[in-house]
């Protein structure tokens, strides 16, 4: 299962937990699985949030592999100038 | 889009030399098209009434005197932009409809309040000042502190802070509290031998680009309508547009003129929406071109901010522990972009325990937009500030304290995911070695070192190759040339073809002839649609192949591609001369029809770029006046696909850094009204004011992308901020807490705090 870990404001919105273990093939199923794991967090995921697999970051892609081992982090919906 | 391992290795033929550019030459002799060089038959002008006050409730706007003006065809208020399902659904569109035009309060001296179109700009002048506003003026506020004060004028009654429990029942103008890190930062301080905290300030500053805003709207009776106009993003303009003008988005099409610069300014829209709903009232061609005052008073700058930073060390140069938290107000409506502030803040280091809290603040100032990295420049300033500091309180070089300390591949950065390839270590140890380094320096002089880092990001990106009967090529690219990317473009097809780079020509796609594009932001041109059209080129190559191949009778999977040209993929293919895209070109009618290549993704994998600056500094200790001696770069690109175009990024992003710490700044008077709206009194560096900016590009190759490229376009403005501060520190013995570093401000500090000449 890969390690979930939730960029530091949102722990807040999941009774304070940090990290969860999710068994999902993409970032669109791990989105799922999280929201419901941590109902509070589920609108947030919904408006938007960047997705870090393995060093690298996904605004877009929700159907990017995720692997047993990856490292996934849930980031701020990101942007630039 | 993996690295292409093997072809990254090879020399490259086209990609990595330097070419003209292919706008060069219609943007010295005049000839290019800006935005406000487009005319229309029957073309009506546009002005805007804006408010004079920060903050105003709009009590009621007669425009029947206006309206009565002959030569006046059109008036536009609040009124024009009525609520529709679109805009109700999205926060972020009903916050652009306010911004773009005033609805019940006036937010801040510029807000747009009403506009008119009339036959000629005059009349239009005229009818402005015959509409009447009643306006309530309320009580203001523009600084950021002050705004999140308990007893600070409100802005919004419905905004409640997000982030903090029990938030829900007071109005604020908190929009957000956020936070970020890992480890234990007490006891990462405990373990520090020497600690050091200071609080900065940074001034808001205009992306200041030469163009003003300017678009020409034309909306057909059927109700289409098109829209030319200078953008860093002409699909995000039909879309935004047309949501907010209530329009389906197959009804409008948009094209990007020339643009004279951006740097992240030109990815919202402005005046767009209201020349559109104009034109639809009446029934002609609207224009409307912004003026400087305008552009300042009611475009977005970057945020202000104010910005605490600690960080503790062992006496070997280890970092033990670093926080921060940061302030940004992003002016009228929430979305300073304090979030990429502090995840990039303490980015180029890896001390085991970070933790960064994030306020974003709403104020009476014109809603922010995005500048160049947005968000990162004044955290970087803060905490090289304080970095600088460390590596001289702990007697160590200031670029081995880095190294020592440097974000490497593999380590895990601040906002958390662990590097995979990235250079900064490569930049600290070629400023290092580079001659300016060890330049001596005089009285009054100090050399500044900073490190600075950005994401980068992809998207969304569509592609369009089209081969042309004599062997050259048509590329159609949707992201608007902000800084030479058609020049890239070029030569990325050139290359994969394998075709001189001037048989390429690349035009930007209006919005009806391309699959959707994001903006050009994020430094993510020249990497994606560099990756799409690389391929698309292949996919092109592949039907060229094809067509050889029917020309040869043998199998498709028979032929390859090799230095512009169809040849046998091997002995057993049979014996045939190359066959030249020019030829293959010639029969296409013959073979099967057009020969194109197209491509499109949602692309990520942009790699995130890093830099170290040099600066050697001096201070005239009589007027306060600071000159930039020297100025050196160095700055990861992964590869870089046109050197001199990479060189022009870094050059400019280190200029507009320049401005940011001497001189720019919004100032304000006791009425929240804009002072200084102008270039006379707001100061951006001019060429007499600068040295020759030395560059170096390093290149680690990005993973993601098929030749390794890094976008570059926004990390040469994170680190001037804080070298030159650190330079002006060395200079005159005081370390500068607020910017810009302004003459007066300057004086002051060295009057308070330097030290004394004989101790230098």
């Amino acid at each position: 299962m890969a390690k979930v870990i939730l960029w530091g404001s949102l722990s807040r919105l999941a009774e304070g937990r940090k990290e969860f273990d999710i068994d999902a093939p993409n970032i669109d199923r791990m989105l799922t699985a999280l929201g419901k794991a941590a109902p509070k967090l589920k609108p947030i995921l919904d408006k938007g949030v960047t997705v870090s697999v393995d060093g690298t970051l996904y605004r877009l892609d929700r159907f990017q592999k995720i692997e047993p081992d990856s490292e996934v982090f849930i980031l701020p919906k990101m942007a630039g100038g | 889009m993996p690295l292409d391992r093997d072809i990254a290795p090879n020399p490259f033929k086209v990609v990595g030399h330097r070419h003209n550019r292919p706008d060069g030459v219609d943007k010295v002799t005049g000839r290019a098209k800006f935005g406000a060089d487009m005319s229309a038959p029957g073309m009506l002008h546009a002005k805007i009434l804006r408010s004079p006050h920060a903050h105003a409730r709009i009590r009621s706007i007669d425009t029947s005197k206006a309206a009565a003006l002959p030569g006046v065809k059109a008036i536009v208020t609040r009124d024009d932009f009525p609520d529709n399902p679109a805009v109700l659904a999205d926060g972020e569109l009903t916050n652009i409809r306010y911004n773009v035009m005033a609805r019940e309060k006036a937010l801040y001296d510029g807000h747009a309040v009403a506009a008119v179109a009339a036959v000629n700009p005059r009349v239009a002048r005229k009818a402005l000042s015959l509409i009447e506003v009643d306006y309530e003026v309320l009580p203001h506020v523009v600084d950021v502190e002050l705004a999140m004060a308990d007893d600070a004028p409100i802005l919004h009654d419905h905004l409640r802070t997000e982030g903090v429990d029990g938030a829900e029942d007071k109005p604020t103008n908190i929009a957000e509290r956020l936070e970020l890190g890992h480890g234990d930062v007490e006891a990462g301080f405990a373990e520090a031998d020497i600690v050091i905290e200071r609080q900065f300030r940074t001034g808001a500053a205009h992306q200041g680009y030469i163009e003003p805003h300017a678009c020409l709207a034309n909306v057909s009776g059927d109700g289409s309508g098109e829209i030319w106009c200078c953008t860093q993003g002409h699909f995000m303009v039909r879309d935004v547009c047309a949501q907010i003008a209530g329009m389906d988005v197959s009804k409008l099409r948009v094209t990007a003129s020339e643009i004279g610069g951006g740097f992240g300014g030109k990815t919202t829209v402005f005046i767009e929406p209201v020349a559109l709903v104009l034109s639809r009232k009446a029934g002609k061609p609207v224009k409307i071109v912004m003026t400087r005052d305008e552009v300042f008073r009611a475009t977005g700058p970057t945020a202000s901010s104010a910005i605490w930073v600690k960080i503790g060390a062992k006496k070997d140069g280890t970092i033990t522990a670093a926080e921060s938290e940061l302030k940004y107000q992003g002016g009228a409506f929430p979305g300073s972009p304090v979030s990429m502030g502090a995840m990039a803040a303490f980015a180029c280091y890896q001390p085991k325990a970070i933790k960064a809290i994030g306020w974003d603040v709403v104020t009476n100032r014109p809603k922010q937009a995005a500048y160049r990295a947005p968000g990162a420049p004044m955290a970087a300033f803060a905490v090289e500030s304080v970095i600088e500091e460390m590596a001289y309180a702990l007697g160590m070089d200031p670029i081995d304290f880095r190294l020592k300390n440097a974000a490497t591949s593999g380590s895990r950065s601040s906002y958390g995911p662990t590097y995979s390839d990235i250079g900064l270590v490569e930049t600290l140890e070629a400023a290092k070695a580079h001659p300016n380094y060890s330049v001596k320096l005089g009285p009054n002089q100090g050399r500044g070192v900073s490190c600075g880092f950005w994401f980068n990001f992809g998207g969304q990106t569509a592609v369009t190759l089209n081969l042309n009967i004599d062997g050259t090529v048509a590329l159609s690219v949707g992201t608007p040339d902000i800084g030479g990317s058609r020049a890239s473009m070029c030569a990325m097809a050139a290359e994969e073809l394998g075709i001189p780079y001037h048989h390429v020509q690349t035009i930007i796609a209006d919005t009806g002839s391309l699959g959707f594009n994001d903006v050009t932001d994020g430094s993510r041109v020249t990497f994606a649609s560099g990756l799409a059209t690389i391929e698309a080129a292949r996919n092109a190559k592949k039907v060229l192949c094809e067509r050889a191949a029917k020309m040869w009778g043998i199998a498709a999977d028979a032929v390859k591609w090799e230095n512009g040209a169809a040849v046998p993929a091997g002995p057993n293919a049979g014996e045939f001369p190359p066959l030249t895209i020019k030829e293959i070109a010639k029969q296409a009618g013959e073979t099967g029809g057009p020969i194109a290549g197209h491509y499109e993704i949602s692309a990520d994998g942009a790699g995130p770029s890093f830099a170290t600056h040099v600066v050697d500094a001096e201070v005239d200790r009589g007027t306060g006046r600071i000159t930039i001696l020297r100025y050196l770069i160095v700055q990861d690109a992964g590869k870089a696909v046109s050197p001199a175009y990479v060189e022009g990024q870094m050059q400019g992003g280190a200029v507009q850094g320049i401005g940011w710490a001497l001189n720019e700044e919004y100032i304000y008077n006791d009425k929240g009204v804009m002072e200084n709206p102008g270039f006379l009194d707001y100061r951006v560096p001019v060429a007499s004011d600068l040295p020759m900016i030395d560059t170096q590009i390093v290149e680690v190759p990005n993973p993601g992308h098929p030749y390794g490229v890094r976008g570059v376009g926004e990390t040469s403005i994170v680190p001037p901020l804080g070298a030159i501060a650190n330079a002006v520190a060395a200079a005159v013995g005081a370390r500068p807490e607020e910017l810009p570093m302004s003459p007066p401000r300057l004086l002051k500090l060295m009057k308070e705090q330097a030290a004394p000449l004989a101790a230098e």
